[in-house]
């Protein structure tokens, strides 16, 4: 969609202006020739994603249950996400992808953050692809989907756990092989910086609330002190109108609890999807998808972050959940959702909410008054050990302004 | 003496290599983005392709599920056909980008935009969401008008030769005999609906534009409010009102649209609801251009016939 926000360009007829050729523009045309005029828009896809929740619950503190960066924090309005979205093709060679996202926090100071940005190979050979830049990595398949995409209204707690309140997201590069096979089949490696608040596993200085000792600064030293996400994926067309997509993932890098500590996190997910021949505007449809993800947190001798005098013993936390969630589309435009999810973690020398037993049950409602825009209700069920139970009742809404990028399946 | 031997079949077996395995002479992997493209490729690209379908016959092409499964079917296509003019956009760009196929890029002789030399219609003046979910390049329903096809049939035959050039000849023939069919049927399709010159139908979506400016056909309205916004019922009742004013009985409706809908109304203006999938093979017996178009028409006087 061509957005005729940005700043004007003037050209020639007939000449197709390129960032390379920007001197040729400022030029004055021949006075014979026609002017047209064109936009720099034309060359970039921009779109705006504004996300607004109303909450209220049995919990007082909204925040605590809801550890989600983009989950409704406070008992009455959130805005949890503002999102501008830019790309397109830079050259014959690469896509160019930006994401910033603004949010506002309990006290409405607005916050702003590059969530994404990065380039993409168009044109390497032997089915190879380069991605590079600040980007989620192909974890499981909701960590790389941003809020917009998301089925239900708050993050799904074994992603919490596992990559913290924002998901897994760093600095680096990833290379994917398409296989050649007659179904489709990708594998990819994934190689990241390995510290900040986005790598909570890892080298994250907010990792007490994992291993509940003092975070270790930990420096670069050798390759094995990046964080490495593989990944392979298959998908299989069941019937005309069935398709299956399965996944697994890992990530392997160093943690803060101790100079040599290091983290391992497996996933397994799968999505599953029927869609009616005779769809329209695609519906009616059903789809099912499900992560499981298992950790295993080596953490160090440390010093426990309550009490200074006190030394945590090394040991291995082991933690796991899932959740699996199942839409039906049943008209045109409305959604019926059901999700069910635990975390759990094993029982160690030190007690964190962020590695207590949870579980939540969330039925939720979506009507979509065009593409551009949705409501959402949703009502949580939720089970916190040591803490107890609470009801949570959510609502979203949410519009799209511009290029509304396509979704991957 | 075991190595002269061992030797000697070897040699035997590479000389006999091309005797045995002299492969067809490969064709082309044409990816079309709906069945109605496909079947015009066939026409142009005969023996000399494998035709292929991303969108069902009978589902709505602008939502198409962008499954792994067509990022295979794209990777190894020579040649990718797209409607163009924002028809696919919602399924289209993610494909690409995972399909690592510098063939099919942008500007490639192996990509193909139909709605390129086009003359479009309804192109908005103003870009504007209110208005529902226009397409800023024009109305993308453009291949019920055989003049369009045409036009596109030549695209097809150009590229294809670019791509291929042993068999240029041949698509240049399939082309020649193409265009002289249609110009035959357009002929024969025109008088079965020359009597009803100036009728007044009702569409549920905006996709019969093309068809009525071809055929002389007065669509006065369509069910939907906005392109891709779902009747309401205030809507509907102005519709009826309009129908009964202009005496108009015939509804068109495709495999997708809300059937139910369409007989409501039908019900209140003594208007038949006739079934008219634009894509070939939505229904038994229309695979091809051909019985597509003979069939629509064949529907659609026969409709007129009736309540005219």
């Amino acid at each position: 969609m061509r957005i005729p926000l940005t700043a004007v360009l003037v050209t020639l007829t007939g000449v197709t202006v390129s960032a390379a050729q920007g001197s040729d523009t400022t030029g004055t045309p021949p006075p014979t020739q026609a002017v047209p005029v064109r936009t720099a828009g034309a060359y970039m896809n921009i779109g705006f994603v504004g996300l607004m929740d109303f909450a209220w619950s049995s919990a007082r503190n909204l925040a605590a249950l809801q550890p989600g960066d983009h989950d409704p924090h406070v008992r009455g309005f959130t805005i949890p996400n503002a999102e501008i979205t830019l790309d397109g093709a830079v050259d014959p060679y690469f896509k160019g992808f930006a994401n910033i996202v603004y949010k506002l926090d309990p006290n409405g100071e607005t916050g702003v953050e590059l969530e994404e940005m990065f380039a993409l190979t168009t044109s390497l050979p032997a089915n190879l692809q380069v991605k590079a830049g600040q980007f989620f990595p192909e974890f499981g398949r909701q960590n790389s989907q941003h809020p917009h995409a998301w089925a239900f209204v708050d993050q799904p707690l074994v992603l919490n756990r596992m990559f913290g309140p924002d998901g897994l997201r760093s600095q680096g590069a990833r290379i994917s092989w398409l296989a050649p096979t007659s179904f489709y089949a990708e594998a990819m490696v994934t190689v990241l910086n390995s510290a900040g608040g986005t790598t909570s596993s890892f080298r994250s200085d907010e990792s007490s609330g994992i291993h509940g000792g003092v975070p270790l600064g930990r420096d670069v030293l050798k390759l094995t002190d990046m964080l490495v996400v593989p990944r392979i994926s298959a998908s299989f067309d069941l019937t005309d109108t069935q398709t299956l997509l399965v996944g697994a993932s890992a990530a392997f890098g160093p943690n803060n609890s101790g100079p040599d500590a290091s983290t391992r996190i497996y996933g397994v997910d799968l999505y599953w999807k029927w869609k009616s021949p005779r769809a329209a505007a695609g519906f009616p449809f059903v789809s099912f998808q499900s992560e499981f993800m298992s950790r295993r947190y080596e953490a160090a001798q440390r010093v426990s972050a309550e009490d200074a005098l006190v030394t945590l013993p090394a040991e291995m936390l082991k933690d796991n959940g899932a959740y699996a969630q199942v839409l039906w589309g049943i008209k045109p435009r409305i959604v019926a959702g059901l999700r069910g999810e635990y975390a759990t973690g094993n029982e160690t020398a030190f007690d964190t909410p962020l590695r207590a037993h949870r579980f939540r049950m969330s039925p939720n409602f979506t009507w979509y008054p065009t593409e551009f825009s949705k409501f959402r209700l949703q009502y949580n069920y939720d089970n916190r050990r040591g803490i107890g139970r609470d009801h949570s009742f959510l609502v979203q809404f949410e519009f799209v302004l511009g290029a509304h990028a396509a979704h991957k399946f | 003496m075991k190595t002269i031997a061992l030797l000697q079949f070897v040699t035997a077996a590479f000389a006999a290599l091309p005797a045995v395995g002299a492969p067809p002479p490969k064709k082309l992997n044409v990816v079309a983005t709906t069945p109605d493209l496909a079947a015009v490729a066939r026409e142009i690209g005969g023996d000399g392709v494998d035709v292929k379908a991303l969108a069902k016959p009978t589902e709505d092409p602008h939502f198409v599920d962008a499954k792994p499964s067509h990022i295979v079917t794209l990777n190894r296509a020579d040649v990718l056909i797209e409607g163009g003019a924002e028809l696919e956009v919602g399924w289209l760009p993610p494909l690409l980008e995972s399909a690592r196929n510098d063939k099919i890029a942008a500007g490639a002789p192996g990509h193909i935009v139909a709605s390129q030399g086009i003359r479009m219609l309804e192109i908005p003046a103003t870009f504007d969401r209110s208005r529902g979910d226009v397409h800023p390049y024009g109305n993308p329903h453009f291949l019920l008008d055989p003049i369009n096809v045409k036009i596109i049939a030549a695209q097809m035959a150009d590229h294809f030769a670019q791509v291929d050039p042993s068999s240029a000849a041949m698509y240049k023939a399939n082309l020649k005999r193409f265009d002289d069919a249609v110009d035959a049927h357009l002929v024969e399709w025109q008088k079965q609906l020359a009597p009803y010159k100036g009728a007044k139908i009702v569409t549920y979506h905006k996709d019969f534009v093309y068809l009525g400016e071809r055929f002389n056909l007065d669509i006065i309205d369509n069910l939907e409010p906005k392109p891709g916004i779902a009747p309401s019922p205030a809507h509907l009742a102005k519709v009826i009102t309009e129908m009964k004013a202009a005496n108009s009985r015939v509804l068109l409706v495709q495999p997708y649209q809300n059937r139910k809908t369409a007989e409501t109304v039908a019900r209140q203006t003594d208007a038949v609801v006739l079934d008219v999938p634009q894509q070939p093979g939505a229904i038994p017996n229309t695979d091809t251009y051909f019985t597509l178009m003979d069939y629509m028409v064949k529907t659609i006087a026969a409709g007129l016939a009736e309540k005219h």
